[in-house]
């Protein structure tokens, strides 16, 4: 990346950057022209069903499929044996098969696929597949894995049924939480809960007139899936081809690999012929990848001022059946604790288990907004011990701006106390906070997140995206770039980049993305990453492409390329603006000096501070802030929350185009009422001596619940434009982080308007009442979990925060004192 | 996406027509009235009907008429009759309900005989095939354990049409016809049995052609509906009531029927009774609803907790009869329902 990029331009004055626009993309879906996956269809194209194991763990005796092959219209039945290969989206857990050969782990998973002329025959088909299971022991719960080690759920992982533990010390915290005036301890949980995207996952796959696969998917990641099926097919990537379509809605929940993308491929291959899936609803819900249900105990000090000394934080992470980005989500519960507030010393144990369920992953905030939860409500229980205004307590501890934090993640721009100032100022906070009428509150609570991961999934130093622009006499640009449109306007920052750097507009400019067969890889719209990532490169390849049209229009005007200046579309001379020329001409001109036109830009993210194992999860060019006050209404009698204004302030850094950030800022206030009220990916477990069964609780949009329109309050929206270096022309994240604050802060409003406290999500009118009985016959008033479970933690990994002389690495390295010991004995 | 099995379609232009059908077709023919429900049911294979007979084509159905108070066709739709002048201002209950099922879309289609025959729902029979089969099925369908209670004998699904408590609370009646036997015309309350699996009086042979309302003069009446959100969710909890004030402001004559809290919707006489003579007096409403809380036996089958939804009955006892009295409900319908009733239509 050259300097040019990492420096925002030293002018406000922009063409496009910053001017309300409407999106790209928006003619096509407001007119139903957009081709999301189920739209496609090709000739001769057959439909696949899976058959998913009705049972929650279960190992596979045997599967016969011999009527389900003679069944009219059936052209073909698939089982594991024909898909051995296995696959992961982490290097770490590849522990997913594309139909289960030997073991179930959870209601839904995969063993069988019938391929037919149509869904109902390969419906009617999957009841003609005969499975014979034997029944393991069923994890229900986290307690149940850490109990029982055997049977394993899986052959990896660290012991057991647990998947994976994680142990730091950033400082002597024992000593911390020693100093400390104050010391909180409370236990929280956060349920898990499913990203509900409008659009249901579907996947064609083709092999082309030349021989070669297509796969046309609804992902977020087609990089990441064109090396899984690479891997899991036996062919060379470049003899594959993903193009993720549109997404109808992602949210973290399309991010993965599935099964259902191998199959159709593998059919596609065998039959030659197109082969389509589109999941059912029900399907979604196991497909799952969502949020994490994590029960969090977390203790920390603080000074009569309100100055945090230290931090502990344990996490246990229920994964459900699979590895998915599950690693990932564990040291994300643990990561992002101290770049919103100083806290000069930290402690973190987290563990995940493998249990009977769909297995989680990353969903909207990724591993954060549940420890995030417990921080912000355990603040608002510090502020009114310490006797603060629970924004005054913020504004105090506040991070500062180019900090390294202690656990080595290095913070660029802060725009978190402008945040708090903002919603304290539009919500009348000093006039509403404790002096609202009893059953009416107000609660605040803010939050951070990555503007992209740091490091890519696997191990490479390659850029992590990149863009290419083609150019012609015509005056058309192309911009191609492996990013995935999945409604968050990626498409759109795209081209509103390109366009601004060379002075044209957005319209002039075609978009081509998610396509590996056409454009240059980026890792996929995750992690927040896109933005910040894709735009950088883009504007990379524009300026180059600038050089290239200013040279040669420099030599037609006779004048040094330093006078020549873009826009309008035209090309011109800065200091006399009439002389130039159109656009075309400028295109046509440099083609006739340079030859045939085209550029490309790329992007890598900084090395992270952090050197110690582990470390890697955390780290991000830069991170968004935000800040949110909820007002509440809660009935003392039933307990029932109506929520009728929310306000939002958000560090944007630059809002390229402020339609869209702020769609995504009420998108999440959306999503996170949502988790904070109703939304729950909940089973149930059937009477064990009666039935070994454990569904998911109700696999539909109509009992999975989530607000209606008639739900979603008003939302005041804030932005806070600060422009960060690391940013294209500034920008930051707006996809995920704003949805972190509002969780905690319903909850807080729930003890500003009755004075309870809830300490998990959702926030419910049976639990409101349970702790306002509580507190009518003189208990806490509280309604939250009781006990940790005993976990045995390894040893920590020991890294000296910054300013205790620490270089970023561990000065213990368990793992190679265990393999050093382990030497010794052999 | 799940796919419809295959049926047989017969779309009948009158009801003898459509009773002759049906009567030839005996019990694998259903009926179909708007399909919001059945439509997706069949697809998770609750209902696998081998003809279905669809009443849309019969505009006798389709009628209003003033009778001695108001005729409604069953094939009307919700929207239909939300948007009748005459619901609103004389069956103002009717209105409510009608005007909270579902969502805008769903409405234009379902109609009100197809919500009085409403299948009853359970949160373990309304789920598709593949996840009944891992619970190894359930009474009310292909299998033999009420999972709700297993020690039950019978089965627990909840009754979930908003428009049955309303229309009983205002004593409606509808009349049933058949190819064999004629007709009938009975109580609405005797349309339902407390069992989730026959809940209707109704025989498979008959077609619910028409709702009859008494004339409404001097009656006032209320629906309450306890739901998640403000749109799309069945009941889970409602309070449809109907009282008659005299001129002193004693009650004359009142009515309260709960839906969604059992079998069938449950009328609560005894609370309706200890309100005659009365005035509407914060402690007789109180007592009223003491009373009919009593008789709210919710299961765990449907959104939120038993315990809760039994312990708020009283509340929403309470909500109706404050709103029958004249008190100014307009904020706590708001809060409830999440939006203004009248803003829907």
């Amino acid at each position: 990346m050259s300097d040019t990029t990492r420096k925002p331009p030293a002018t406000d004055r922009f063409g496009v950057i910053g001017v309300p626009r409407r999106r790209v993309d928006g003619r096509a879906k407001v007119t139903g022209q957009t081709r999301f996956a189920d739209d496609l269809a090709l000739p001769r194209m057959l439909h696949a069903r899976l058959l998913r194991s009705p049972v929650p763990h279960a190992r596979i005796r045997r599967i016969r499929t011999a009527r389900a092959r003679k069944h009219p219209g059936v052209q073909l039945v698939l089982t594991g044996k024909d898909l051995p290969n296995e696959f992961g989206i982490l290097p770490v857990s590849q522990d997913e098969e594309p139909l289960c050969s030997e073991h179930v782990r959870y209601v839904g998973d995969p063993v069988a696929a019938v391929i037919a002329r149509d869904e109902l025959t390969a419906f009617e088909a999957l009841d003609l597949i005969d499975v014979d299971y034997e029944p393991l022991r069923t994890y229900a719960t986290p307690e149940d894995s850490l109990g029982h080690p055997e049977p394993r759920i899986h052959d990896y992982g660290e012991e057991g049924n647990i998947h994976k533990r994680a142990a730091f010390d950033f400082g002597d915290v024992d000593a911390a939480l020693a100093e400390a005036d104050e010391v909180l301890e409370d236990l929280f949980f956060y349920e898990g809960n499913t990203h509900l995207p409008m659009e249901q996952h579907a996947a064609l796959a083709a092999v082309d007139a030349d021989g070669k696969l297509t796969l046309w998917s609804s992902t977020q990641t087609p990089h990441y899936v064109h090396r899984a099926l690479a891997r899991v097919l036996e062919l060379p990537a470049a003899h594959i081809r993903v193009i993720a379509c549109p997404n109808g809605g992602g949210f973290g929940g399309k991010s993965d690999i599935f099964n259902h993308e191998m199959v159709v491929a593998k059919a596609a291959l065998l039959l030659d012929r197109p082969v389509k899936i589109c999941l059912t609803r029900e399907e979604v819900f196991y497909a799952h990848r969502g949020r994490h249900p994590v029960l969090m105990r977390m203790k920390t000090g603080f000074k009569r001022d309100g100055s945090i000394t230290g931090m502990q934080l344990e996490t246990l992470v229920d994964g459900g059946g699979y590895g998915s980005y599950g690693v990932a989500s564990l040291l994300y519960t643990g990561a992002l604790q101290t770049v919103t507030y100083h806290v000069p010393r930290y402690r973190f144990r987290g563990c995940r288990v493998f249990t009977n369920k769909p297995p989680c992953g990353p969903k909207r905030g990724h591993g954060t907004p549940q420890p995030r939860f417990g921080q912000e409500i355990q603040l608002d229980k510090a502020a009114e011990r310490l006797r603060l205004d629970p924004a005054e307590l913020r504004l105090r501890i506040v991070e500062q701006p180019d900090t390294l934090t202690a656990n080595w993640l290095r913070i660029g721009t802060i725009g978190l106390a402008e945040c708090i100032r903002r919603v304290v100022e539009v919500s009348d906070w000093n006039d509403r906070f404790r002096k609202l009428p009893e059953g009416r509150g107000v609660g605040l609570a803010c939050g951070s997140y990555l503007c992209g991961a740091g490091l890519p999934i696997y191990w490479n130093k390659l850029p992590q995206s990149g863009v290419q622009l083609r150019l012609d006499r015509s005056g058309e640009v192309t911009v191609f770039c492996g990013a995935t449109e999945i409604g968050q306007g990626s498409d759109d920052v795209l081209v509103g980049i390109v366009a601004e750097v060379l002075g044209i507009d957005p319209f002039d400019v075609r978009c081509v993305t998610g396509d590996t067969g056409l454009t240059p890889v980026d890792l996929g719209s995750y992690s927040s990453r896109v933005t910040l990532m894709m735009g950088n490169a883009a504007i990379q390849a524009a300026e180059r492409a600038r050089e290239l049209i200013a040279s040669a229009v420099a030599e037609q005007l006779e004048l040094p390329v330093s006078r020549i200046g873009f826009g309008g579309r035209r090309v011109f001379d800065v200091e006399n603006a009439e002389r130039g020329m159109d656009w075309r001409e400028a295109v046509g001109l440099a083609e006739e000096r340079h030859g045939t036109l085209g550029t490309v830009g790329s992007y890598t993210a900084p090395r992270p501070a952090a050197r110690f194992k582990g470390g890697g999860v955390g780290p991000s060019p830069a991170y968004s802030y935000t800040a949110a006050v909820v007002e509440v209404e809660v009935d003392t009698s039933t307990g029932w929350i109506s929520v009728p204004r929310v306000w939002i302030a958000h560090d944007i850094g630059r809002a390229l185009n402020p339609t869209l950030v702020r769609g995504q800022v009420e998108g999440s206030v959306y999503m996170g009422l949502g988790e904070a009220l109703m939304e729950e990916q909940a089973y149930r477990r059937l009477p064990p001596k009666l039935s070994g069964a454990l569904v998911h609780k109700f696999p539909s949009m109509l009992e999975y619940k989530s607000l209606t329109t008639h739900d979603m309050p008003e939302v005041v929206t804030e932005l806070i434009e600060d422009p960060e270096p690391n940013g294209p022309f500034g920008a930051k994240e707006v996809g995920q982080g704003p949805l972190l604050p509002i969780m905690p802060a319903v909850a807080n409003a729930v003890y500003d308007a009755v004075g309870v406290r809830i300490d998990e999500v959702p926030i419910t009118p049976d639990k409101v009442l349970k702790a306002l009985d509580d507190k009518a016959k003189g208990g806490p008033g509280r309604y939250g979990p009781a006990r940790f479970p005993e976990v045995e933690w390894p040893e920590a990994m020991q890294v000296p925060p910054p300013w205790e002389d620490g270089d970023g690495k561990a000065v213990n390295d368990p793992e190679r004192k265990r393999a050093a010991k382990l030497a010794k004995v052999l | 996406m799940m796919r419809l099995p295959r049926f047989r379609y017969h779309a009948p232009r009158s009801v003898a027509e459509a009773a002759t059908i049906l009567a030839a077709e005996g019990d694998q023919a259903m009926l179909l009235s708007g399909g919001t429900d059945l439509l997706p049911n069949m697809k998770r294979r609750q209902q696998v009907p081998g003809t279905l007979i669809g009443l849309r084509e019969i505009a006798e159905l389709r009628q209003i008429d003033n009778g001695s108070g108001l005729r409604l066709g069953a094939g009307l739709t919700l929207t239909e009759i939300v948007r009748d002048a005459r619901v609103r201002e004389r069956y103002p209950g009717l209105f409510q309900a009608a005007v909270q099922v579902a969502t805008p879309h769903l409405r234009s289609m379902a109609t009100l005989g197809g919500n009085l025959c409403l299948d009853t729902r359970c949160n373990y029979y309304d789920q598709n095939y593949e996840w009944r089969k891992a619970i190894d099925f359930c009474m009310k369908k292909d299998g033999e354990t009420c999972w709700v209670a297993p020690s039950s004998r019978r089965c627990l699904a909840v009754s979930s049409t908003d428009a049955a408590p309303a229309l009983m609370a205002l004593g409606a009646s509808v009349r049933l016809v058949s190819d064999h036997d004629g007709e009938r015309v009975v109580p609405l309350d005797e349309l339902y049995h407390n069992d989730g699996i026959h809940y209707l009086a109704r025989r498979h042979d008959e077609i619910l052609t028409e709702v009859l309302l008494e004339p409404a003069a001097g009656w006032r009446s209320t629906y309450w509906k306890l739901r998640r959100r403000g749109a799309f969710d069945f009941p889970v909890l409602s309070v449809a009531a109907a009282l008659r004030l005299g001129d002193t402001g004693a009650v004359e004559q009142a009515r309260i029927v709960l839906g969604a809290v059992a079998s069938s919707p449950l009328p609560a006489g005894k609370a309706a009774e200890s309100l005659v003579g009365r005035e509407l007096t914060d402690a007789v409403i109180e007592r009223a609803a003491e009373l009919a809380s009593k008789r709210a036996k919710p299961m765990d089958n449907t959104d939120f907790t038993l315990h809760w939804r039994k312990r708020v009955t009283r509340d929403f006892v309470g909500y109706a009869l404050r709103e029958l009295r004249g008190d100014d409900m307009r904020a706590r319908r708001v809060q409830i329902a999440r939006h203004s009733l009248d803003a829907a239509v």
